[in-house]
């Protein structure tokens, strides 16, 4: 393997892995708001052990979730040089307003979370306890506008005197409509893994008959929050199709298998084996006018086909390769006012010009057969991406049925009447994290050949360490992250046993016992 | 606001960050350091690990925001110094990781192997990257090898070898004395019992250390070659590095002390806040302030003497990045500067606030008494 794919690989690893804390963290920290504030709204005692129960095991995760983020913020630097230099002006503020606005608000309350119970009033910690969960949520906007401007560049220009992408419109690149479709989308997906994992244990005590007071109602709580966010990113979801159909048409193309244009609206493939090299789909099973009502929301505009968006890279990879040779003759003379022009023309197909640096360095002199090589660079892993993404869509489907089921029992008060309910939810367990990690394959490998789409190939990102390093620190990450998964769940597992009572070392208050007043 | 202002704030809040991280971050790095030598017993050592339990959190995000910060408003340097310094990195990377998970897994299990073996993750965790940063800030004075092509492509020949040279070791000595003190002299604030009484003892030693390391690498600095920009400064051209010509000059690293002499009150804050340290050490909460002023000090004395120059390139000066062809544009540079000085203070407001709950020292009977909730 070489740098590009190893360095791809290790960022691939070790985002996944990161991802597999996060979510929770979004999830369960607002969980533990609602029950803190019941608890400081009733008083009852039972809804403060509650809190600390599941918070000691939302604490295991959250060390988990900072120790996986570290690698994350220094990652880009590391192991992408070039890209850090080529968009850092724009990419980097976003990261570095998450550390300012949200992350050190979210960390310095986790420490008064945990150790401030008997040193402030009941209401200070209420407040320290949404504090965090806001922290939490606001790292994750913050994030997510860094990561929607790879996959929609906007409110940038490129600048020939220092070779980069650089801000325009700081407003633009804010109110970024896929940052925001990501945004809402993947905190919904954070809320249903909290309160898979809520229902999921607490199911688990119903069926031993333990701790039934306790189970029952973060049952209850977790069945209409979960309700509420299955919906959510299911619809929220569409919004990202939406979305992406706007400007990302090469990616929901891919998603659907759609070699060729169709006429508008066009059809849904819900099953079909797709061959990357005949550019076919056999066995397709489709269902009319829904992925054309979905990605253009209107009944008359066609949905492009994969065909169709390579001939149109094609063109846009030779006007890039007119950008790329003003470019070069700008660099050796910067008073060149005909090179200046010509790359103002052509700057915003630059990056397709870029494709070709994987054929060679003299991008101005590529050959008609590396022009077609490259536009059919442009192709993502099609099988992949349609196979993810039809799993993902079908556990949210599953995980909206899931919750209806429970939040109905919940409001008929016989959440403990049916063990194969309780059973179902117990196995649901791990299934929005397979859910939210295929969300992510979806978006990135989606997002590929470009690292910022249409701008910047992610060929091109990579540092100029060796191949040897980074395969170095990849067998590094892997071991060391997996070896401490193995220990963060066990003690997971260990805690879940414990139970409540083990786990507060006291035995859990009776429902009904309130707090003597202060 | 010009862009030559703007670049000058943001090379000073890169140091004030830094020193921010050196101060916070640096004093549970330290205890960390310490744990093993101050704390004998289990429960010594959980009074000692939960003197930071509840703030090293917060602390740590003085690292993502340096790094953060770094990125925005210094992407060159943030491409050429973290790609430069690979290996350097995944082992702080892997040191910095060890630390939230033993601060949370260690007191989940009563074994004494499983937790000896997280006193020695902390241990780990706490000395690797104060050497290493160290090490890092001890390569800037002495050059590190990296240039670019006409694309602004790195290229780089730096190996973890040539990073350990001399001078840098000295460095990440000289680093890891001063977070030593500044942990101890946490813990002599903090720590209540055996473990803050033994560091108090490791205070003078520390403080004597330091100021020994710290006055050889300024006497050493004056023999290392030195940078000087050559061709004709632009502080408001734009941010491409290939368009200057540097020289290197014997006992450069000093110039800007004989021009400048009132910048000689950044190494004697650094003394001073030393001899505090040690005077003080019965006064807790002074002596934690004297051993704050030390970071503080020896950054600034660092990037006083390296201005403008952010990461001298050793085999090609010219290529060397500087505060005046380094940073971001100035739409960002501005940006950003609202952000830090509508956010920093808040930030700020509220890490007091976490530490008014948190006043005064751990003891044994409390963590002994709430063992299921303390670390």
């Amino acid at each position: 393997m070489d740098i590009v794919e190893l360095s791809r690989l290790q960022f691939a690893i070790t985002a996944l892995y990161h991802f597999l804390f996060v979510p929770l963290t979004l999830g369960l920290s607002i969980l533990l708001g609602i029950m803190e504030t019941v608890y400081v709204m009733t008083g009852r005692e039972i809804w403060r052990d509650m809190t600390k129960f599941w918070g000691a095991l939302f604490g295991i995760n959250f060390a988990m979730g900072v120790a996986t983020g570290i690698t994350m913020e220094f990652q880009f630097g590391t192991n992408w040089a070039y890209y850090s230099h080529y968009v850092g002006d724009v990419f980097g503020a976003p990261l570095a307003i998450e550390g300012l606005m949200a992350f050190f608000l979210e960390a310095t309350f986790i420490g008064l979370f945990f150790f401030g119970w008997n040193k402030m009033s009941k209401v200070g910690h209420l407040i320290v306890t949404w504090g965090m969960a806001i922290g939490s949520n606001l790292s994750a906007l913050w994030i997510l506008i860094a990561n929607g401007w790879m996959q929609f560049p906007t409110g940038a220009h490129f600048n020939a005197a220092t070779m980069r992408m650089e801000v325009s419109n700081f407003m633009d690149v804010l109110f970024n409509p896929v940052a925001q479709a990501k945004f809402v989308h993947t905190v919904s997906a954070g809320y249903v893994v909290g309160s898979v994992f809520v229902l999921a244990i607490s199911a688990f005590y119903l069926l031993r008959g333990r701790h039934v007071e306790l189970a029952r109602r973060s049952m209850t709580i977790a069945a209409s929050f979960g309700l509420a966010s299955a919906l959510s990113v299911v619809v929220l979801g569409d919004e990202s199709g939406y979305t992406a159909g706007l400007n990302q048409k090469m990616k929901i193309a891919a998603v659907e298998a759609m070699w060729n244009t169709e006429p508008a609206p066009a059809s849904f493939t819900v099953f079909g084996v797709p061959d990357l090299k005949t550019h076919t789909t056999q066995y397709e099973v489709k269902i009319p006018w829904v992925l054309g009502l979905i990605a253009t929301r209107s009944a008359d505009t066609p949905v492009p086909g994969i065909n169709q968006l390579v001939d149109l890279a094609r063109t846009r990879i030779k006007s890039g390769m007119i950008a790329y040779d003003a470019l070069s003759k700008l660099k050796t003379n910067r008073g060149d006012v005909a090179a200046r022009k010509l790359l103002d023309a052509h700057v915003a197909d630059l990056g397709y010009g870029l494709l070709l640096k994987r054929f060679r360095p003299d991008v101005q002199n590529a050959t008609p057969q590396e022009v077609d090589a490259a536009a059919n660079s442009t192709i993502p892993d099609v099988p992949v991406l349609f196979w993810s993404f039809r799993f993902m869509v079908g556990l949210g489907f599953y995980f909206i049925m899931l919750f209806a089921v429970a939040f109905w029992l919940s409001a008929k008060r016989k959440l403990d009447a049916s063990r194969t309910f309780l059973r179902v939810a117990l196995w649901t367990l791990p299934l929005p994290w397979i859910a939210a990690e295929l969300g992510w394959i979806v978006a990135e490998y989606g997002r590929q050949p470009w690292v910022i789409e249409g701008v910047l190939p992610t060929a091109l990102g990579v540092s100029s360490t060796t191949a040897g390093n980074v395969l170095f620190s990849l067998l590094g990450f892997l071991v060391f992250y997996s070896s401490l998964l193995i220990a963060d769940i066990f003690l997971m597992v260990k805690y879940i046993r414990l139970g409540p009572d083990g786990t507060l070392g006291h035995a859990v208050a009776a429902p009904f016992a309130r707090v003597p007043a202060e | 606001m010009d862009y030559e202002t703007l670049r000058l704030i943001w090379w000073a809040l890169l140091g004030i960050l830094l020193i921010g991280l050196a101060i916070m971050d640096g004093f549970d790095l330290g205890a960390a350091i310490l744990l093993p030598f101050v704390a004998k017993t289990d429960l010594e050592r959980r009074v000692v690990i939960n003197t930071v339990g509840p703030v090293w959190e917060g602390n740590q995000v003085w690292l993502i925001l340096g790094g953060g910060a770094i990125f925005a408003a210094w992407p060159a340097l943030y491409a050429a110094s973290f790609s430069g310094f690979y290996l350097a990195m995944f082992l702080v990377l892997l040191a910095l990781i060890l630390r939230p998970v033993g601060f949370k897994f260690r007191s989940k299990l009563s074994s004494p192997a499983w937790r000896s073996w997280w006193d020695i993750a902390l241990f780990i965790g706490g000395f690797v990257p104060a050497l290493v940063f160290g090490v890092a800030f001890g390569n800037l004075f002495v050059g590190v090898p990296f240039g670019f092509d006409s694309d602004l492509r790195l290229h780089e020949t730096i190996t973890l070898f040539s990073l350990l040279n001399p001078f840098a070791l000295l460095a990440g000595l000289v680093s890891v004395a001063m977070l030593v003190l500044h942990g101890a002299t946490w813990l002599n604030l903090k720590a209540d019992g055996k473990a803050g009484a033994r560091a108090r003892a490791v205070v003078p030693y520390a403080a004597l250390l330091f100021v020994v390391l710290f006055t050889v690498a300024g006497v050493w600095v004056r023999e290392l070659d030195g940078f000087r920009i050559t061709s004709v400064i632009a502080p408001d051209g734009p941010s491409n590095p290939l368009l200057k010509t540097v020289a290197r000059v014997g006992g450069g690293w000093w110039g800007n002390y004989t021009l400048h002499p009132l910048f000689w009150i950044a190494p004697l804050v650094a003394y001073l806040g030393a001899l505090i340290a040690v005077l003080s050490r019965r006064v807790p909460l002074l002596a934690w302030i004297g051993s704050a002023l030390v970071p503080f000090g020896v950054i600034a004395t660092a990037g006083l003497s390296l201005f403008p120059f952010l990461l001298p390139s050793s085999s090609n000066p010219d290529m060397s990045l500087t505060v005046w062809d380094a940073s971001s544009s100035k739409l960002t540079l501005y940006i950003m500067l609202g952000c830090t000085v509508i956010f920093l203070p808040i930030v700020l407001a509220y890490t007091a606030w976490a530490y008014r709950i948190l006043r005064g020292p751990v003891k044994a009977e409390a963590i002994m008494s709430d063992s299921h909730s303390n670390y």
